[in-house]
């Protein structure tokens, strides 16, 4: 179960990320949170804290938190506070962050990853929710910086774990489970490129049994193959240093993708002072027992407990089960399959889902949602499988046509769907051989006519066998079932 | 409990207030005068007494009202950045910021 | 000029809505008359701002409703806002360089809550550097000056609006009061103020000074004008201000014309029970105040009231404990004010250090430079809970012993200050002095509680005295009752301050 240790030492990670939490409106004011907007046009009197402005909490960003704390079965603080973190930057208007201090409102849980086949689990120390900053734009403005506060206001939702991580793959593995679970659970939608979900890890190193070392905080790490990357070469650092003999200083590092290395920050001033306080403008947050049950009830089952249902009931591998409860809408697909085709063809369904379905997605960006074939044309394709009307070659066949030329209407009933893949499978003159006496004259015909081949069969080769098999399916224009036609060779060459 | 002038300097910068030697001369002075009349407040016994953060919570119970999910502020940039000092192609404008 | 227009300045906000109604005169007519009185008397300093266009299009506006047939109280009254409720159609610079010339896009919910009732607004009023301050000596914009002794201070915050009541420039005024900003100046210019229980008022577009403490309130010559203004000032604000109190809409001059619950019209306030705090009538006030006070309270007694001691024992720690809160609220409201999107952006800055640094020492005054140092130091690290912490407990003792006391007597009464107003200069070199000066009315405020200020009379130099009325939570509508009644059986409220030539004075 421990992890590897780097030169000797053990590695400790600590995670610390923000999850902009997918509302229509801003924390504490009612401008809208769309991503991309021209600057300054999604900020409003009380984003730019304006004199006289207040804040007024958003509902639905509470109910995030609740959701999320449900989804790691924390404890809901029935009372929270808000605290104003108070310091100086352009991007922070009131000069004080909304955050929650000494009373979060999400306390403990844990969260659950796989790596390397081993379960693992990492401990949740808080969830609390804030209010995010604005930004500084890197385009020049001669010699000055200019300065959006679009973002400014957004709700965010900031997840800390225990310093349970003990490798860089381990907190990559925990980064990509949890932006799983934000995601499934519909609170975040964890596009790392426009921000919504950033990282940032605090990473020591440490004898075996020693205490803990000093850490140093890796901050912004917005892409998971960036993150081990940058924790790797932390914790090299970090171990070169104190083999030369110095010791490690707490300092905030970045992560420069094209030199592979963390650097540390302009220093800020030292320990910068916060000075905390329960934020007057905001009396306390209740969150009553009838609102968290009312949210449990409507919570989707979550991934692993439905990746553990896919291998009970489907029979299915963990890898498929796993693979295929990515999203929702991934995993709704899958058993939208199923449903239509009959548990019998499960892992076939698992089998093109994962393969088929999800590399043309991949080539094409698009999503499931956007799936040109739906899950009842999939299951009708897969039933021809079935029942043998078309061998799994050929059916990749249609697939492509269909994937290509969806039906003009969406079919949506079993018969219809079933006619629609049956249409494509008479225009292309797929369907498989089924008649066995035209089958067993090709197959003579191919014995006939390849002396050679069995004749090296029958010394041994089974390589002519492969060879004869070959033959038939291309005087049957591959309409030929291979596993029949393996099967009768066998039995007319009396094997 | 007294402050010293470099204690007033380091509250100055995290306040970001530049003082002349003369007025954190008379910084120190006040504050440490008024510092003098926190003494008896810190004599009082206060174990067990709650704090009193928002006063009409001695009258009934103060909870964070919530506010339905709506996002109704339309686009005033123009209004809101009538007063703004340095504002170029929509963006306020401050010394570079470097990271 | 006519009788009516000589007239029409010392006419109550009342008698100003009853005129507008019968057409007896008219919203332009009454603002442009009192335009005239703001210009001329531009020495006492009370207006930080005036714009004509704006007010007469107001008045004309009033006029209009006015002609339509529409009744309402405040329907065409003239009346100024003190300068840190933000205004659209004036500039709004909380008395400080840093919002020289600051337009906000909104106004304050106060304020447009006045409007819809329509009054119309004259200007905007001088006041203490972000409210903070007891003599209007720290606006950056000059010092307001008492009508009844130039030389003296008019008391602050509220200064600017004080004046303009008493000077007869308006015949009401909103104030704000954080730690005594509305009660003390009434007293020291002998008009009538209060201030109503923390949340009645909402604090959207109230420039933010100590967010606990801070509630805007009515000022004017008389308990009936202050509870017609209070009535369509106060009110939840529930979208827009999370501290806003959740009850219904008051007619605060519901009891004005009624005997006390269970009293008689001869004796219209048996019944009551006034306490009168022994901490409050202690060495440490005037006696010359303390005549006026008592004087006051005979009138309440002869009314049927029955007065009795009580003891608010922990009066003085309100000092220590309202100068950590109101200062640490203050010091993280004001970290805003950084040059970046609004306000004073100190002349090419070097670096953001430099903008930061330069901008707010350049535009913050003393008084505000102090308050953030002392407030920054009680919330820093190490220093949380020996201070702020200790204090807001404090701040709960207080409101505990209200509440015994409340347990006695129906009202509290005292003096607002231990003195008259003091000479405009006096007290600047000794700020810790002015800050216990406060003791009377700091209480009330820590403890959220509805105070009231009322003309009692003069004490030394002839300079007016205010009787301090403290209520329960949500008692407003019965310290005005209270009031009115002494107000139907004295004049002090009516008295008028010597009378003094125009001028074009001085001020910026």
């Amino acid at each position: 179960m421990s992890a590897p240790l780097v030169q000797g030492y053990e590695v400790v990670i600590g995670f610390e990320t923000h999850a902009q939490l997918a509302t229509r409106s801003k924390i504490f004011s009612r401008a809208p949170t769309a991503f991309g907007a021209e600057p300054n046009t999604q900020a409003c009197a009380v984003d730019l804290a304006l004199p006289g402005t207040l804040p007024v909490m958003n509902r639905e960003a509470v109910a995030c938190a609740i959701r999320f704390g449900l989804a790691v079965g924390a404890h809901i603080a029935p009372r929270s506070v808000f605290a104003r973190k108070n310091y100086f930057y352009p991007d922070l208007p009131k000069g004080y962050q909304i955050s929650q201090y000494e009373i979060p409102a999400v306390q403990g849980g844990s969260v659950a990853f796989e790596l390397a086949g081993a379960a693992r689990t990492v401990r949740l120390v808080r969830a609390h929710l804030e209010e995010d900053a604005g930004k500084s734009l890197h385009q020049d403005f001669h010699g000055m910086s200019g300065i959006d506060l679009n973002r400014a206001g957004t709700p965010l939702l900031e997840i800390v774990t225990e310093p349970d991580l003990r490798s860089s793959a381990e907190a990559v593995a925990y980064a990509k489970a949890l932006h799983q679970l934000v995601t499934w659970i519909g609170i975040c939608d964890g596009n790392m490129q426009e921000g919504s979900f950033r990282c940032d890890a605090n990473v020591s190193v440490r004898r075996p049994g020693a205490p803990l070392g000093t850490r140093r905080e890796i901050k912004n790490l917005n892409s998971f193959k960036f993150m081990q990357q940058a924790i790797d070469y932390e914790v090299r650092w970090q171990i070169e240093r104190l083999q030369d003999g110095y010791a490690i200083q707490q300092a905030t590092v970045l992560f420069d993708p094209d030199s592979g290395q963390t650097r540390a920050m302009r220093s800020k001033e030292d320990a910068a002072d916060y000075r905390y306080f329960p934020d007057p403008d905001l009396p306390p947050l209740c969150i009553a027992a009838q609102w968290i049950e009312q949210l449990r009830a409507e919570l989707p089952e979550l991934p692993h407990a439905m990746a553990a249902r896919f291998v009970a009931d489907y029979g299915l591998p963990e890898y498929d089960a796993a693979t295929l409860t990515q999203s929702p809408q991934m995993a709704a697909y899958f058993e939208a399959v199923v449903a239509a085709a009959g548990k019998a063809l499960a892992k076939s369904a698992s089998n093109w889902i994962m393969g088929e379905v999800s590399r043309r997605l991949n080539a094409e960006e698009r999503d499931i949602a956007q799936a040109p074939v739906s899950a009842a044309l999939l299951a009708a394709l897969l039933s021809r499988i079935g029942d043998q009307t078309v061998s799994n070659n050929a059916a990749k066949q249609v697939f492509d046509a269909l994937w290509s030329q969806p039906p003009a209407t969406e079919a949506a009933d079993a018969a219809a769907c079933l006619a629609c893949v049956d249409a494509v499978i008479a225009a292309k003159g797929l369907k498989q051989m089924s008649d066995t006496s035209a089958l067993q004259a090709i197959a003579e015909q191919v014995l006939a006519a390849n002396a050679k081949n069995v004749a090296e069969y029958r010394a041994g080769k089974e390589k002519a066998f492969n060879a004869l098999v070959g033959q038939v399916m291309k005087a049957s224009q591959g309409k030929a079932d291979p596993a029949r036609v393996n099967a009768l060779l066998k039995q007319l060459l009396g094997a | 409990m007294s402050l010293t002038l470099q204690e007033i300097e380091r509250l100055a910068q995290l306040a970001r207030l530049q003082l002349t030697p003369e007025q954190a001369l008379d910084a120190q002075q006040r504050l440490n005068g008024f510092l003098g009349l926190v003494e008896q407040m810190q004599a009082v016994d206060t174990t067990g007494v709650e704090p009193l953060a928002h006063p009409t919570a001695v009258m009934q119970p103060v909870q964070l009202r919530l506010r339905p999910d709506v996002a109704s502020e339309p686009n005033q940039r123009a209004a809101n950045q009538a007063s703004a000092p340095a504002v170029e192609d929509g963006l306020y404008l401050v010394p570079r910021v470097i990271e | 000029m006519s009788a009516a227009a000589l007239d029409l300045h010392q006419m109550g906000v009342a008698e100003l809505g009853a005129a507008l109604h019968a057409r007896q005169t008219s919203a332009t007519e009454v603002a442009q008359h009192l335009l005239a009185r703001a210009h001329a008397h531009s020495g006492l300093g009370a207006y930080l701002a005036l714009n004509e266009a704006a007010t007469l299009a107001q008045a004309a506006a009033a006029d209009a409703r006015l002609s339509a047939g529409e009744r309402g109280p405040l329907l065409g009254v003239p009346l100024a806002h003190k300068d840190v409720l933000v205004t659209r159609d004036f500039p709004t610079t909380a008395g400080s360089k840093m919002l020289q010339g600051y337009r906000s896009p909104f106004d304050a919910t106060v304020v447009q809550r006045l409007a819809v009732a329509g009054a119309v607004t004259l200007g905007k009023l001088n006041c203490d550097e972000f409210a903070m301050g007891s003599g209007n000596d720290q606006s950056a914009y000059g010092p307001a000056h008492n009508p009844w002794d130039r030389t003296r201070v008019p008391g602050g915050s509220s200064g600017g609006s004080a004046v303009a009541v008493a000077a007869r420039l308006a015949p009401a005024a909103t104030g704000t009061d954080t730690g005594g900003s509305i009660r003390q100046p009434a007293s020291f210019c002998g008009v009538t103020g209060i201030k109503p229980t923390y949340g009645r008022c909402s604090r959207y577009g109230l420039v933010a000074y100590a967010s606990s403490l801070d509630q805007a309130g009515p000022m004017a010559r008389s308990a009936h004008d202050c509870a017609l203004l209070l009535s369509a000032m106060a009110g939840p604000d529930l979208d827009r201000d999370s501290t806003s109190l959740e009850q219904p809409p008051e007619d605060y001059s519901r009891y004005l014309a009624q005997p006390w619950p269970g009293a008689s019209a001869s004796r219209p306030l048996q019944g009551l029970r006034i306490g009168l705090p022994r901490e409050f009538f202690g060495p440490g006030c005037a006696s010359d105040v303390l005549q006026a006070v008592r004087a006051a309270l005979s009138e309440l007694e002869r009314l049927g009231a029955t007065l009795l001691d009580i003891a608010l024992p922990r009066t003085e720690l309100a000092i220590p404990a309202y100068y950590i809160i109101a200062p640490a609220e203050a010091s993280s409201n004001l970290s805003r004010y950084d040059g970046v999107r609004y306000g004073h952006r100190a002349a090419q800055p070097s670096d953001l250090l430099d903008l930061y640094q330069r901008s707010r020492s350049e535009a913050f005054g003393p008084e505000v430079q102090r308050r953030i140092l002392l407030g920054t130091y009680v919330l820093s690290h190490g220093y949380y809970d020996a201070y702020y912490l200790k204090a807001q407990q404090i701040r709960r003792l207080i409101a505990q012993d209200f509440q015994s006391a409340f347990a006695q007597c129906d009202l509290i009464a005292g003096p607002v200050a231990p003195s008259v107003a003091w000479a405009i200069g006096a007290k600047t070199a000794d700020p810790l002095a002015a800050y216990l000066a406060d003791i009377y009315t700091l209480p009330a405020s820590l403890a959220g509680l509805p105070g009231m200020s009322v003309p009692a009379g003069f004490g030394a130099d002839q300079l007016p005295v205010g009787l301090q009325l403290i209520g329960n939570y949500l008692s407003e509508a019965r310290l005005l009752q209270v009031a009115h009644q002494l107000q139907l059986v004295s004049d002090w409220h009516t008295r008028t301050p010597p009378p003094f030539t125009p001028c074009p004075g001085s001020h910026s």
